[in-house]
């Protein structure tokens, strides 16, 4: 069966395995960047594709700011036990003493402490030559300009008027020394065909992705799911339920939902195709400063 | 879901309204969701150029420099859809100082649209666009002239600048070409036909980007397999992983390994999801052959001639790849530093590396006439013809039989950044190279009568910093052991072999480009060689390290600092710098890249000359070049 949607994310397949065999081949060792949403879902099946039947020849990084929602983490586990996969979780202890969470400390001081300074931690302990993401372009307008192998200055920083001329399929994973490398073999997926591509190929995720009936509470616009008893209320408030799912998944309360009704994979697919709103606009981080998602990847984001 | 995927480049001068029109496509496309509308908005007020209106650049001139300064730096990918097909379009900067990231949106891309300003006309940054986009095989050009409110909607300049660019297309070869009069800024011609150009009735942007052709690879095509990685989790399996390029492949082909020449039929084509017995072109596949020969990384499995037509009197109807180490190819130079015959690189074609170095430029793409003209050099954003010599065979076809064994990167060997792009034009095969006499009498042989082993010493630092001093000293120690030396000076050899060369950068890298050729000479005469040259360029020191077999090269840095030298002075040279008399000189006004990582580091600061040039025999001793 080669429908047409069949034939076009072939070709996508093709481009991320091809990817991904050139940072194993070049930039070694490297690391899978595992952030449980549905991109390292695809991410990690493609892994699986590619150097099939020898497993994956590097590990799994998840940066775990302790925020995650609990299904993200049960979900985490459970996949790495399936797949007997090398995961390895990283948390900054610097955050952790200092008692650094989301309600406290605004967003990019949060994410900064949480998230990139923890990533670049876990990235200098290993000793990566390469560091392997699942961004797309379609997501953001300066990942839009980011290449496929990205190469990061000292301390992870991101130059983007220095990037290197990228053609064909020809990937440089050379690197000078104090230079390492980021991998996006998903750069030329959009939101919709990462969602067909998981219907296609039957890949689990996160039960959050679909609609169901959660505790919510609204903040600045939003809605936010409570999922645990960390989650600050103001006197009198009660979560309410509403029939929510999420987009793209992050820190619990960083994260808003969607309402919905879409509860199975060609509910979403609906509901991708007809969404007026962009992906990214249920994160709150990206909102804090203009161009904020180039300044994060300035200082190593990924 | 549309079947037809087509990858779009747009390209064009600065300013001639590339990131407005594209801004433009999108959003009446409906690509463009509510919350990055409000954005826009945002944005609009903010920085943008069109007062009281939404300024549709905005929306793809995604980093901060871009919107500040309202020029586009890179690249940007944007995806959007019409019913009839899928598009993938990259929006290429117009900058002249951007053109590298304008070649990395060409490289993959089917149909070009070209912007030229209806009030500027066709620019030397348009040509250059143009010339580029054919170059990488863009087969249908799309020209929109823009701007067209501010030429009052007129024929004239629409219809001269359509003539000038299919005039231009035709000196490049044969490419299709439709031209449409838009005004990005209101939306003419771009989705809708404009109401205010009634003496134009082609096709609206959108329209002419889904009627565009699409490049059918041919379906008789033989396969390729540049092998990325051998798969082998355990002793019963061993895969050939890599992405399948030409033509279709089946379980039970017969492939050549092209370089080695043994060949193997296809057992498996193994996957996840289980084995399949056909491939497609595009496809990443991992092929088990059904019997074990020699493979790896780099190398490429192509589809054997079929036997019926290996009869001498048939042409073959697929022939192999050709080994070879020598090309010659259409070069795009990205790079801020020239590149110049004797330069060496690291070339990377499929999934091979070798070292590359430039035997000749044999002219550089005049934009004007779009014909080469004579040149010594390709700065950067420059298009000319290069031929390379490989240190390593490389297996490859022309760029117009295979985009993914025809085209080429070139990369710096210590910054590692990508500094070329290269379309191969001609391949000189291997078996066919010029005749290299072998000679019975060899360098070996020729040692052997010495008793001796050969190495070049190559002293490098600034002048005054006592090379040839201490090779001097070095020498007479060897020659008093009872070897047999020479000495390749660099004031001395600038009198007769190198008189003829400057001090520009093109001429000290030609001038140490016939040393290292000497130097090999020697060595390989069986002589211990000592060179002292200022060689101040670390990619020269590299390029004659690799013309010696490894362990013959020992850099020695003789390392004293500048001001010290130019306390110095022997001859009086730094005094002449400094006074503006004399030119590009090292340490002075031209600079010096020290070496990262030399055999034998000389401080002259620390010891006398007799000290350090006992260190140096103390270290041939060390590696057994004296006995």
């Amino acid at each position: 069966m080669t429908s047409p949607a069949t034939a076009h994310l072939r070709l996508l397949e093709a481009e991320s395995l091809h990817i991904l065999r050139e940072a194993a081949a070049q930039a070694m060792p490297t690391v899978l960047m595992y952030s449980i949403g549905k991109d390292s879902s695809v991410l990690l099946h493609l892994a699986r594709k590619a150097f099939h039947p020898a497993p994956p020849p590097f590990p799994l990084l998840h940066i775990d700011t302790t925020w995650k929602f609990r299904a993200m983490i049960a979900f985490r586990d459970a996949v790495a036990a399936r797949y007997d996969l090398d995961l390895h979780v990283h948390t900054n202890p610097d955050g952790l003493r200092q008692g650094v969470n989301p309600f406290d400390f605004d967003p990019t001081t949060y994410t900064r402490i949480m998230k990139t300074d923890a990533l670049k931690q876990a990235l200098d302990a290993g000793g990566y030559v390469s560091a392997i993401g699942g961004a797309r372009r379609d997501e953001e307008r300066s990942r839009a300009k980011e290449r496929i192998f990205s190469v990061r200055g000292p301390g992870h920083s991101w130059d983007p008027k220095r990037q290197r001329p990228e053609l064909w399929q020809l990937y440089n994973g050379q690197h000078a020394p104090g230079e390492t490398l980021r991998v996006f073999p998903l750069s030329n997926w959009t939101e919709l065909d990462v969602w067909t591509y998981i219907l296609m190929e039957g890949i689990d995720v996160v039960p959050l992705y679909f609609a169901a009936p959660r505790p919510t509470v609204e903040r600045d616009g939003v809605l936010i799911v409570v999922d645990d008893d960390r989650m600050r209320l103001a006197p009198g408030e009660t979560p309410v339920m509403r029939m929510v799912r999420f987009r793209s998944l992050g820190c619990y309360p960083l994260s808003a939902a969607v309402e919905s009704e879409a509860a199975d994979l060609p509910a979403i697919i609906a509901e991708t195709r007809g969404v007026r709103l962009s992906e990214r606009a249920g994160r709150l981080i990206d909102y804090d400063a203009d161009a904020s998602m180039e300044l994060k990847k300035r200082e190593g984001y990924f | 879901m549309p079947e037809q995927l087509l990858r779009v480049l747009a390209c064009g001068s600065v300013d001639d309204g590339k990131s407005t029109l594209i801004g433009r496509l999108l959003f009446e496309s409906g690509a463009v969701p509510d919350d990055t509308m409000a954005t826009l908005e945002q944005d609009s007020r903010r920085f943008g150029t069109v007062p009281g209106d939404l300024d549709f650049a905005l929306l793809v001139d995604g980093l901060a420099a871009e919107r500040e300064q309202g020029v586009t730096i890179d690249v940007a990918y944007r995806y959007f859809e019409t019913p009839r097909r899928r598009f993938i379009l990259a929006d290429a900067p117009g900058h002249q100082q951007y053109t590298r990231n304008m070649a990395t949106g060409a490289s993959t891309a089917d149909v070009a649209v070209l912007l030229v300003d209806a009030t500027k006309g066709v620019l030397a940054q348009t040509r250059r666009h143009a010339a580029i986009a054919a170059l990488m095989g863009v087969c249908h050009f799309v020209l929109a002239v823009n701007k067209m409110d501010l030429a009052g909607f007129a024929e004239e300049p629409f219809a001269t600048a359509a003539t000038e660019i299919h005039l231009l297309l035709d000196r490049l070869g044969t490419y299709g070409l439709t031209a449409i009069p838009v005004a990005a800024r209101d939306g003419d011609n771009v989705t809708r036909p404009s109401p205010r150009m009634g003496w134009y009735s082609g096709p609206t942007l959108l329209a002419a980007l889904e009627a565009a052709p699409i490049p059918t690879p041919a379906a008789d095509a033989p396969a390729r397999l540049p092998v990325q990685l051998v798969l082998r989790p355990n002793a019963d399996f061993r895969g050939y992983a890599g992405t399948l390029r030409g033509g279709r492949l089946r379980v039970g082909d017969t492939l050549v390994n092209v370089g080695a020449g043994t060949s193997a039929r296809v057992a498996r084509l193994a996957g996840m999801d289980g084995d399949r017995t056909t491939a497609e072109p595009g496809q990443a596949v991992t092929v088990v052959l059904d019997h074990d020969i020699d493979v790896s990384r780099g190398d490429v499995l192509a589809a054997a001639p079929t036997p019926a037509r290996r009869r001498d009197d048939m042409p073959l109807v697929a022939p192999l790849p050709e080994v070879t180490q020598q090309i010659t190819a259409r070069v795009v130079w990205m790079d801020d530093t020239d590149l110049f015959r004797g330069r060496a690189y690291l070339l990377m074609l499929g999934t091979a590396t070798s070292i590359a170095t430039v035997t000749e430029i044999g002219g550089r793409l005049d934009l004007d006439r779009m014909e080469d003209e004579p040149a010594r050099k390709l700065a950067g954003n420059e298009i000319g013809t290069v031929t390379l010599s490989l240190a390593q065979p490389v297996v490859c076809e022309p760029y117009a039989t295979s985009r993914a064994l025809g085209g080429f990167i070139l990369v710096d060997r210590l910054t590692r950044a990508t500094v070329g792009a290269g379309m191969i034009t001609h391949i000189q095969p291997n078996g066919r190279a010029i005749y290299w006499h072998r000679l019975d009498v060899d360098k070996a042989a020729r040692a052997a009568l010495k008793g001796q082993r050969p190495a070049v010493l190559w002293f490098t630092g600034l002048s005054g910093a006592g090379k040839s001093t201490i090779a001097n000293l070095v020498e007479k120690r060897l020659h008093a052991l009872g070897l047999h030396t020479m000495s390749l000076d660099g004031d001395n050899v600038r009198h007769g072999l190198n008189r003829d060369l400057g001090f520009t950068e093109a001429d000290r890298v030609e001038n140490i480009r016939r040393i290292a050729e000497v130097a090999k000479l020697f060595v390989d005469a069986g002589l211990i060689v000592l060179v002292s040259f200022i060689s101040p360029y670390r990619a020269e020191r590299g390029m004659a390290r690799d013309r010696v077999e490894a362990g013959e090269f020992l850099e020695i840095f003789v390392d004293t600092p500048v001001d010290e030298c130019r306390r110095r002075d022997p001859k009086g040279l730094y005094a002449r710098a400094d006074a503006g008399k004399l030119r590009n000189f090292t340490g002075v006004d031209a600079p010096y890249e020290a070496p990262e990582a030399p055999e034998i580091r000389l401080r002259t600061l620390d010891a006398e000359p007799e000290r350090l040039a006992e260190q140096v025999v103390a270290e041939l001793r060390q590696r057994g070049i004296v006995a």
